[in-house]
Protein backbone atom coordinates (compact mmCIF):
# COMPACT_ATOMS: atom_id res chain seq x y z
CA UNK A 1 0.00 0.00 0.00
CA UNK A 2 1.14 3.86 -0.17
CA UNK A 3 -0.03 6.79 0.75
CA UNK A 4 -2.84 8.13 -0.43
CA UNK A 5 -3.04 11.28 -2.99
CA UNK A 6 -4.71 14.23 -1.56
CA UNK A 7 -5.41 15.67 -5.39
CA UNK A 8 -9.06 15.77 -6.61
CA UNK A 9 -10.19 14.29 -9.68
CA UNK A 10 -11.66 17.00 -12.64
CA UNK A 11 -15.54 16.48 -13.05
CA UNK A 12 -16.10 14.64 -15.87
CA UNK A 13 -17.29 16.92 -19.11
CA UNK A 14 -20.66 15.99 -20.66
CA UNK A 15 -22.15 17.39 -23.92
CA UNK A 16 -23.54 20.81 -23.66
CA UNK A 17 -26.15 19.32 -25.66
CA UNK A 18 -28.67 21.07 -28.57
CA UNK A 19 -30.10 23.61 -25.81
CA UNK A 20 -26.78 25.21 -24.78
CA UNK A 21 -27.83 28.43 -26.02
CA UNK A 22 -30.64 28.34 -23.21
CA UNK A 23 -28.02 29.14 -20.41
CA UNK A 24 -25.10 30.70 -22.97
CA UNK A 25 -26.81 33.26 -25.16
CA UNK A 26 -30.47 33.42 -24.19
CA UNK A 27 -31.29 35.61 -26.64
CA UNK A 28 -30.73 33.55 -29.60
CA UNK A 29 -32.74 30.54 -27.66
CA UNK A 30 -36.14 32.98 -27.55
CA UNK A 31 -35.27 34.13 -23.65
CA UNK A 32 -34.02 37.15 -24.37
CA UNK A 33 -36.13 39.06 -21.58
CA UNK A 34 -34.15 37.23 -18.81
CA UNK A 35 -30.80 39.49 -18.87
CA UNK A 36 -30.21 42.69 -20.06
CA UNK A 37 -27.92 41.29 -22.18
CA UNK A 38 -26.07 38.41 -23.51
CA UNK A 39 -22.72 37.81 -21.81
CA UNK A 40 -19.80 38.16 -23.53
CA UNK A 41 -21.53 39.45 -27.08
CA UNK A 42 -18.66 41.45 -27.96
CA UNK A 43 -14.76 41.26 -26.80
CA UNK A 44 -14.20 44.81 -27.18
CA UNK A 45 -16.16 48.03 -26.86
CA UNK A 46 -15.95 51.43 -28.17
CA UNK A 47 -12.18 52.59 -28.33
CA UNK A 48 -10.44 49.31 -28.13
CA UNK A 49 -7.29 49.59 -29.47
CA UNK A 50 -5.90 47.84 -32.61
CA UNK A 51 -7.54 46.85 -35.87
CA UNK A 52 -10.68 45.73 -35.82
CA UNK A 53 -11.68 42.47 -37.59
CA UNK A 54 -14.31 40.49 -38.58
CA UNK A 55 -14.12 36.06 -38.98
CA UNK A 56 -16.09 34.40 -40.42
CA UNK A 57 -16.95 30.76 -40.61
CA UNK A 58 -18.66 27.61 -40.37
CA UNK A 59 -18.05 24.33 -38.27
CA UNK A 60 -18.30 21.12 -40.38
CA UNK A 61 -19.19 17.91 -38.95
CA UNK A 62 -17.79 14.57 -40.44
CA UNK A 63 -20.20 14.52 -43.31
CA UNK A 64 -19.53 18.18 -44.71
CA UNK A 65 -23.13 19.89 -43.15
CA UNK A 66 -22.08 23.34 -41.45
CA UNK A 67 -23.77 22.52 -37.79
CA UNK A 68 -26.66 25.11 -36.87
CA UNK A 69 -25.94 23.98 -33.12
CA UNK A 70 -22.42 24.80 -32.89
CA UNK A 71 -21.52 27.67 -30.02
CA UNK A 72 -17.87 29.08 -29.80
CA UNK A 73 -16.44 30.80 -27.57
CA UNK A 74 -13.05 32.87 -28.05
CA UNK A 75 -9.97 34.35 -26.08
CA UNK A 76 -7.49 36.57 -26.84
CA UNK A 77 -5.15 39.65 -25.84
CA UNK A 78 -5.36 43.26 -26.98
CA UNK A 79 -3.63 44.52 -29.79
CA UNK A 80 -0.25 44.68 -27.37
CA UNK A 81 -0.66 40.92 -26.75
CA UNK A 82 -1.90 41.59 -23.26
CA UNK A 83 -4.77 39.62 -22.02
CA UNK A 84 -7.41 41.02 -19.21
CA UNK A 85 -6.32 41.30 -15.89
CA UNK A 86 -2.96 41.47 -17.19
CA UNK A 87 -0.73 44.91 -16.01
CA UNK A 88 -1.35 47.85 -18.81
CA UNK A 89 -4.03 45.87 -20.67
CA UNK A 90 -6.57 47.76 -22.93
CA UNK A 91 -9.47 48.37 -20.74
CA UNK A 92 -12.04 48.25 -24.00
CA UNK A 93 -10.66 44.57 -24.83
CA UNK A 94 -12.60 41.80 -22.59
CA UNK A 95 -11.21 39.45 -25.06
CA UNK A 96 -13.91 37.31 -24.82
CA UNK A 97 -16.64 36.48 -26.99
CA UNK A 98 -19.45 33.93 -27.19
CA UNK A 99 -21.16 33.29 -30.92
CA UNK A 100 -23.41 30.90 -32.11
CA UNK A 101 -23.33 29.18 -35.86
CA UNK A 102 -26.45 30.94 -37.47
CA UNK A 103 -29.48 28.30 -37.01
CA UNK A 104 -30.13 28.80 -41.20
CA UNK A 105 -27.21 29.11 -42.88
CA UNK A 106 -24.61 27.31 -40.03
CA UNK A 107 -22.36 30.65 -40.29
CA UNK A 108 -20.73 31.93 -37.36
CA UNK A 109 -19.20 35.70 -36.82
CA UNK A 110 -16.81 37.36 -34.84
CA UNK A 111 -16.23 40.85 -34.82
CA UNK A 112 -13.26 41.97 -32.51
CA UNK A 113 -9.26 43.44 -32.58
CA UNK A 114 -6.32 41.82 -33.86
CA UNK A 115 -4.75 40.32 -31.26
CA UNK A 116 -1.00 41.35 -30.40
CA UNK A 117 2.08 38.73 -30.55
CA UNK A 118 2.26 37.03 -26.93
CA UNK A 119 5.20 36.38 -24.66
CA UNK A 120 5.62 32.98 -23.40
CA UNK A 121 6.77 32.51 -19.74
CA UNK A 122 10.48 31.98 -21.23
CA UNK A 123 10.85 35.29 -23.26
CA UNK A 124 9.83 33.57 -26.80
CA UNK A 125 6.83 34.91 -28.92
CA UNK A 126 4.08 33.63 -29.91
CA UNK A 127 2.61 34.55 -33.36
CA UNK A 128 -1.06 36.39 -32.88
CA UNK A 129 -3.92 34.39 -31.89
CA UNK A 130 -7.46 33.85 -30.52
CA UNK A 131 -8.30 30.51 -28.31
CA UNK A 132 -11.69 28.80 -29.61
CA UNK A 133 -13.79 26.69 -27.93
CA UNK A 134 -16.14 24.63 -29.22
CA UNK A 135 -19.51 22.85 -27.44
CA UNK A 136 -22.26 21.38 -29.17
CA UNK A 137 -24.95 18.39 -29.23
CA UNK A 138 -22.68 15.17 -29.78
CA UNK A 139 -19.37 16.75 -28.73
CA UNK A 140 -18.49 15.20 -25.44
CA UNK A 141 -15.68 17.42 -24.33
CA UNK A 142 -15.33 20.70 -25.48
CA UNK A 143 -13.07 21.15 -28.22
CA UNK A 144 -10.24 23.61 -28.21
CA UNK A 145 -8.40 24.98 -31.33
CA UNK A 146 -6.50 28.63 -32.08
CA UNK A 147 -6.92 31.02 -35.28
CA UNK A 148 -3.76 32.37 -36.53
CA UNK A 149 -3.96 34.97 -39.24
CA UNK A 150 -2.26 34.18 -42.88
CA UNK A 151 -0.93 37.60 -43.25
CA UNK A 152 1.07 37.58 -39.75
CA UNK A 153 4.64 35.76 -39.67
CA UNK A 154 3.74 32.20 -38.13
CA UNK A 155 6.97 30.86 -38.83
CA UNK A 156 7.84 30.46 -35.82
CA UNK A 157 5.12 29.84 -33.51
CA UNK A 158 5.60 27.46 -30.56
CA UNK A 159 2.61 26.07 -31.30
CA UNK A 160 2.24 25.73 -34.94
CA UNK A 161 5.87 24.82 -35.07
CA UNK A 162 5.03 21.72 -33.50
CA UNK A 163 2.20 20.18 -35.80
CA UNK A 164 4.11 17.46 -37.22
CA UNK A 165 2.38 17.16 -40.69
CA UNK A 166 2.90 20.14 -42.64
CA UNK A 167 -0.23 20.81 -43.89
CA UNK A 168 -2.23 20.09 -41.18
CA UNK A 169 -0.65 24.26 -39.86
CA UNK A 170 -3.20 25.68 -42.45
CA UNK A 171 -6.31 24.46 -40.78
CA UNK A 172 -5.29 26.80 -38.16
CA UNK A 173 -4.99 29.94 -39.88
CA UNK A 174 -7.63 32.24 -40.72
CA UNK A 175 -7.36 33.25 -44.73
CA UNK A 176 -7.24 36.95 -45.13
CA UNK A 177 -9.75 37.92 -47.57
CA UNK A 178 -8.64 41.79 -48.17
CA UNK A 179 -9.48 44.55 -45.88
CA UNK A 180 -10.74 43.63 -42.24
CA UNK A 181 -12.47 40.25 -43.51
CA UNK A 182 -10.67 36.62 -42.42
CA UNK A 183 -12.06 33.60 -43.32
CA UNK A 184 -12.38 30.61 -40.59
CA UNK A 185 -13.46 27.32 -40.93
CA UNK A 186 -13.62 24.23 -38.81
CA UNK A 187 -13.94 20.77 -39.76
CA UNK A 188 -14.56 18.69 -36.78
CA UNK A 189 -13.68 15.05 -38.82
CA UNK A 190 -12.45 13.92 -41.71
CA UNK A 191 -11.05 15.77 -44.69
CA UNK A 192 -9.15 18.79 -43.67
CA UNK A 193 -9.65 18.03 -40.23
CA UNK A 194 -8.90 20.81 -38.05
CA UNK A 195 -5.79 20.47 -35.54
CA UNK A 196 -7.34 20.83 -31.99
CA UNK A 197 -5.25 21.15 -28.76
CA UNK A 198 -5.25 19.44 -25.50
CA UNK A 199 -3.09 22.64 -23.40
CA UNK B 1 -5.77 31.59 -3.74
CA UNK B 2 -3.13 34.26 -4.60
CA UNK B 3 -2.18 36.42 -8.03
CA UNK B 4 0.80 34.41 -8.11
CA UNK B 5 -1.27 30.70 -8.05
CA UNK B 6 -3.38 32.37 -10.91
CA UNK B 7 -0.25 32.53 -13.13
CA UNK B 8 0.92 29.10 -12.75
CA UNK B 9 0.47 26.28 -15.76
CA UNK B 10 -2.51 23.97 -15.47
CA UNK B 11 -1.65 20.49 -14.78
CA UNK B 12 -2.83 18.72 -18.18
CA UNK B 13 -5.84 16.97 -18.77
CA UNK B 14 -6.52 13.46 -17.42
CA UNK B 15 -8.72 12.26 -20.89
CA UNK B 16 -9.21 9.37 -19.61
CA UNK B 17 -11.57 10.12 -16.55
CA UNK B 18 -13.56 12.44 -19.49
CA UNK B 19 -15.81 10.82 -21.46
CA UNK B 20 -14.66 9.12 -24.88
CA UNK B 21 -15.38 11.66 -27.70
CA UNK B 22 -16.82 9.17 -29.99
CA UNK B 23 -19.28 6.72 -28.68
CA UNK B 24 -21.67 4.77 -31.45
CA UNK B 25 -24.17 4.43 -28.19
CA UNK B 26 -24.63 8.37 -28.77
CA UNK B 27 -24.85 8.68 -32.83
CA UNK B 28 -24.38 12.02 -33.08
CA UNK B 29 -20.32 11.61 -31.80
CA UNK B 30 -19.88 9.61 -34.56
CA UNK B 31 -19.77 12.95 -36.66
CA UNK B 32 -18.66 15.09 -34.55
CA UNK B 33 -15.77 13.67 -32.87
CA UNK B 34 -12.25 14.22 -33.99
CA UNK B 35 -11.00 11.23 -35.77
CA UNK B 36 -7.39 12.52 -35.28
CA UNK B 37 -5.42 12.87 -32.21
CA UNK B 38 -5.57 16.11 -30.24
CA UNK B 39 -1.97 17.76 -30.14
CA UNK B 40 -0.75 17.59 -26.20
CA UNK B 41 1.30 20.93 -25.22
CA UNK B 42 2.29 22.31 -22.30
CA UNK B 43 -0.59 25.77 -21.17
CA UNK B 44 1.01 29.39 -22.08
CA UNK B 45 -0.26 32.11 -20.65
CA UNK B 46 -3.80 32.24 -23.24
CA UNK B 47 -4.89 29.06 -21.72
CA UNK B 48 -3.46 30.31 -18.35
CA UNK B 49 -5.95 33.11 -18.38
CA UNK B 50 -9.62 33.58 -18.50
CA UNK B 51 -12.42 36.23 -18.26
CA UNK B 52 -13.76 37.32 -15.14
CA UNK B 53 -16.62 38.46 -14.48
CA UNK B 54 -17.52 41.09 -11.99
CA UNK B 55 -20.80 40.74 -9.69
CA UNK B 56 -21.70 43.94 -11.79
CA UNK B 57 -23.31 41.61 -14.35
CA UNK B 58 -25.02 39.28 -11.53
CA UNK B 59 -28.82 40.63 -11.03
CA UNK B 60 -30.33 39.91 -7.81
CA UNK B 61 -32.78 36.92 -8.83
CA UNK B 62 -30.23 35.62 -11.51
CA UNK B 63 -30.12 32.62 -9.62
CA UNK B 64 -33.44 31.96 -8.78
CA UNK B 65 -35.10 29.86 -11.83
CA UNK B 66 -38.11 29.40 -9.52
CA UNK B 67 -39.03 33.42 -10.01
CA UNK B 68 -36.13 34.70 -12.73
CA UNK B 69 -38.36 34.18 -15.43
CA UNK B 70 -41.39 36.53 -14.01
CA UNK B 71 -39.17 39.24 -12.86
CA UNK B 72 -40.98 37.93 -9.04
CA UNK B 73 -44.68 37.77 -10.48
CA UNK B 74 -45.29 34.35 -9.82
CA UNK B 75 -43.43 30.85 -9.18
CA UNK B 76 -42.96 28.39 -11.85
CA UNK B 77 -44.19 24.62 -11.32
CA UNK B 78 -42.82 22.12 -10.24
CA UNK B 79 -40.85 20.22 -7.34
CA UNK B 80 -39.19 22.97 -5.23
CA UNK B 81 -35.27 22.44 -5.07
CA UNK B 82 -32.05 24.25 -3.67
CA UNK B 83 -28.74 23.01 -5.70
CA UNK B 84 -25.90 23.96 -3.93
CA UNK B 85 -22.25 23.33 -3.73
CA UNK B 86 -18.25 24.17 -4.14
CA UNK B 87 -16.61 24.73 -7.17
CA UNK B 88 -12.71 23.20 -6.22
CA UNK B 89 -9.61 22.64 -8.46
CA UNK B 90 -7.52 19.71 -8.22
CA UNK B 91 -5.26 20.92 -5.75
CA UNK B 92 -8.67 21.22 -3.37
CA UNK B 93 -8.29 24.89 -3.39
CA UNK B 94 -11.66 26.52 -3.75
CA UNK B 95 -11.98 28.52 -7.03
CA UNK B 96 -13.80 32.14 -5.99
CA UNK B 97 -15.82 34.36 -7.69
CA UNK B 98 -16.06 32.29 -10.84
CA UNK B 99 -18.82 32.04 -13.60
CA UNK B 100 -21.51 29.12 -12.83
CA UNK B 101 -24.23 29.08 -15.03
CA UNK B 102 -26.99 26.58 -15.88
CA UNK B 103 -30.08 25.74 -18.13
CA UNK B 104 -32.57 22.99 -18.26
CA UNK B 105 -35.65 21.90 -18.78
CA UNK B 106 -39.43 22.24 -17.21
CA UNK B 107 -40.83 19.70 -14.63
CA UNK B 108 -42.67 18.54 -17.53
CA UNK B 109 -39.01 18.15 -19.45
CA UNK B 110 -39.52 20.48 -21.66
CA UNK B 111 -36.97 22.85 -22.81
CA UNK B 112 -37.91 26.90 -23.62
CA UNK B 113 -35.76 26.87 -26.73
CA UNK B 114 -37.04 27.58 -30.26
CA UNK B 115 -36.08 23.65 -31.45
CA UNK B 116 -38.00 21.87 -28.89
CA UNK B 117 -41.01 20.23 -29.75
CA UNK B 118 -42.04 17.97 -27.18
CA UNK B 119 -45.22 17.41 -26.11
CA UNK B 120 -45.02 18.47 -22.74
CA UNK B 121 -46.16 21.90 -22.03
CA UNK B 122 -43.98 24.92 -20.98
CA UNK B 123 -44.53 26.56 -17.86
CA UNK B 124 -44.91 29.65 -18.78
CA UNK B 125 -43.66 30.85 -15.39
CA UNK B 126 -40.25 29.29 -16.18
CA UNK B 127 -37.91 30.53 -18.68
CA UNK B 128 -34.82 27.57 -17.37
CA UNK B 129 -31.57 29.52 -17.27
CA UNK B 130 -29.48 30.98 -14.13
CA UNK B 131 -26.14 31.95 -13.20
CA UNK B 132 -24.16 32.97 -10.00
CA UNK B 133 -20.73 33.71 -9.04
CA UNK B 134 -18.82 31.41 -6.38
CA UNK B 135 -18.12 33.56 -3.19
CA UNK B 136 -14.26 33.38 -1.84
CA UNK B 137 -14.95 29.92 -0.62
CA UNK B 138 -16.16 28.48 -3.88
CA UNK B 139 -19.53 28.00 -3.27
CA UNK B 140 -22.69 28.39 -5.37
CA UNK B 141 -26.62 28.38 -4.90
CA UNK B 142 -29.42 27.93 -6.99
CA UNK B 143 -33.34 27.75 -6.00
CA UNK B 144 -34.93 26.03 -9.25
CA UNK B 145 -37.38 23.07 -10.01
CA UNK B 146 -36.59 19.69 -10.54
CA UNK B 147 -36.65 19.23 -14.31
CA UNK B 148 -38.62 16.02 -15.92
CA UNK B 149 -36.99 13.41 -17.67
CA UNK B 150 -37.73 13.56 -21.84
CA UNK B 151 -37.11 11.52 -24.60
CA UNK B 152 -34.92 12.52 -27.30
CA UNK B 153 -34.02 11.22 -30.68
CA UNK B 154 -30.82 8.41 -30.54
CA UNK B 155 -32.12 4.93 -30.04
CA UNK B 156 -35.22 3.71 -30.53
CA UNK B 157 -36.40 4.74 -27.08
CA UNK B 158 -33.72 7.10 -25.01
CA UNK B 159 -34.44 9.01 -22.34
CA UNK B 160 -32.44 11.61 -20.75
CA UNK B 161 -32.72 11.27 -16.68
CA UNK B 162 -33.37 14.46 -14.97
CA UNK B 163 -30.54 16.82 -15.52
CA UNK B 164 -29.11 20.56 -14.87
CA UNK B 165 -26.90 21.41 -17.50
CA UNK B 166 -23.91 23.39 -15.91
CA UNK B 167 -21.33 25.75 -17.17
CA UNK B 168 -18.20 26.88 -15.24
CA UNK B 169 -15.46 29.29 -15.93
CA UNK B 170 -12.80 29.06 -13.73
CA UNK B 171 -9.76 31.38 -13.75
CA UNK B 172 -8.10 29.79 -17.06
CA UNK B 173 -9.57 29.61 -20.15
CA UNK B 174 -8.02 26.09 -20.40
CA UNK B 175 -10.20 25.23 -17.16
CA UNK B 176 -13.50 25.75 -19.20
CA UNK B 177 -15.76 22.96 -18.35
CA UNK B 178 -19.44 22.34 -19.74
CA UNK B 179 -21.30 19.58 -17.61
CA UNK B 180 -24.44 17.97 -16.20
CA UNK B 181 -26.03 17.39 -13.05
CA UNK B 182 -27.81 14.28 -12.13
CA UNK B 183 -30.27 13.11 -9.83
CA UNK B 184 -29.49 10.56 -7.03
CA UNK B 185 -32.15 7.51 -7.34
CA UNK B 186 -33.04 8.52 -10.77
CA UNK B 187 -33.51 4.73 -12.93
CA UNK B 188 -32.06 6.50 -15.88
CA UNK B 189 -29.31 7.58 -15.34
CA UNK B 190 -27.93 4.07 -15.71
CA UNK B 191 -29.46 3.28 -18.84
CA UNK B 192 -28.56 7.11 -20.68
CA UNK B 193 -25.92 6.68 -23.15
CA UNK B 194 -24.56 10.38 -22.80
CA UNK B 195 -23.83 9.60 -19.36
CA UNK B 196 -22.46 6.09 -20.63
CA UNK B 197 -19.88 7.62 -22.36
CA UNK B 198 -18.14 8.05 -19.20
CA UNK B 199 -16.44 5.30 -18.64
CA UNK B 200 -14.89 5.59 -15.42
CA UNK B 201 -17.98 4.70 -12.55
CA UNK B 202 -16.31 6.75 -10.10
CA UNK B 203 -16.25 9.78 -12.54
CA UNK B 204 -20.25 9.44 -13.18
CA UNK B 205 -21.01 9.42 -9.69
CA UNK B 206 -19.35 12.49 -8.99
CA UNK B 207 -22.29 13.63 -11.68
CA UNK B 208 -25.14 12.51 -9.51
CA UNK B 209 -25.83 15.34 -6.05
CA UNK B 210 -27.31 13.31 -3.53
CA UNK B 211 -30.16 14.80 -1.44
CA UNK B 212 -28.74 16.99 0.89
CA UNK B 213 -31.27 17.05 3.99
CA UNK B 214 -29.24 19.77 5.78
CA UNK B 215 -29.82 22.09 3.41
CA UNK B 216 -33.52 21.40 2.88
CA UNK B 217 -35.75 24.21 4.30
CA UNK B 218 -39.28 22.94 6.22
CA UNK B 219 -41.96 23.04 4.37
CA UNK B 220 -40.07 25.05 1.26
CA UNK B 221 -37.74 22.71 -0.93
CA UNK B 222 -35.16 19.71 -0.66
CA UNK B 223 -31.69 20.26 -1.18
CA UNK B 224 -29.10 18.49 -3.68
CA UNK B 225 -25.44 18.95 -2.93
CA UNK B 226 -23.28 19.05 -6.33
CA UNK B 227 -19.33 19.84 -6.26
CA UNK B 228 -17.50 20.75 -8.94
CA UNK B 229 -13.22 20.00 -9.38
CA UNK B 230 -11.95 22.14 -12.49
CA UNK B 231 -8.17 21.24 -13.74
CA UNK B 232 -5.61 22.81 -10.85
CA UNK B 233 -2.62 24.35 -11.63
CA UNK B 234 0.86 22.82 -11.34
CA UNK B 235 3.35 24.03 -9.17
CA UNK B 236 6.93 24.97 -10.96
CA UNK B 237 10.26 24.45 -9.34
CA UNK B 238 12.26 23.54 -11.94
CA UNK B 239 11.21 24.96 -15.87
CA UNK B 240 12.99 23.67 -18.21
CA UNK B 241 12.72 24.16 -21.97
CA UNK B 242 10.73 21.47 -23.67
CA UNK B 243 12.36 18.94 -26.22
CA UNK B 244 11.71 20.23 -29.43
CA UNK B 245 10.42 23.47 -28.58
FE1 LIG C 1 -30.69 18.56 -21.48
Amino acid sequence: MTQKLTTLTETASQTAGPYVHIGCIPTFAGLGAIYPEDLGGSPISEGAKGKVITITGSVYDGTGWAMRDALLESWQADASGIYAGQPNADPAVTGFCRFAADGTTGEFTLRTVKPGRVAMRDGRMQAPHIAIWIVARGINVGLSTRIYFSDEDNATDPVLSRIEQRPRVETMIARAQGGESYRFDIRLQGDGETVFLDM
Amino acid sequence: MTDDYDTLPLIPRNRAVHPDPYDPGYKTTMTRAPSLPLLSLDSTVTEQTGPVFGHGVIGTLDNNLILNWTKGEAPAVGERILVHGRVLDETGRPVPETLVEIWQANAGGRYRHLKDTYFAPLDPNFGGCGRTLTDVQGHYQFLTIRPGAYPWPNRGNDWRPMHIHFSVFGRAFGQRLITQMYFEGDPLIDRCPIVATIKDRGQIEQLVAPLDMSRAKPMDFLAYKFDIVLRGRRQTFFENRPEGM
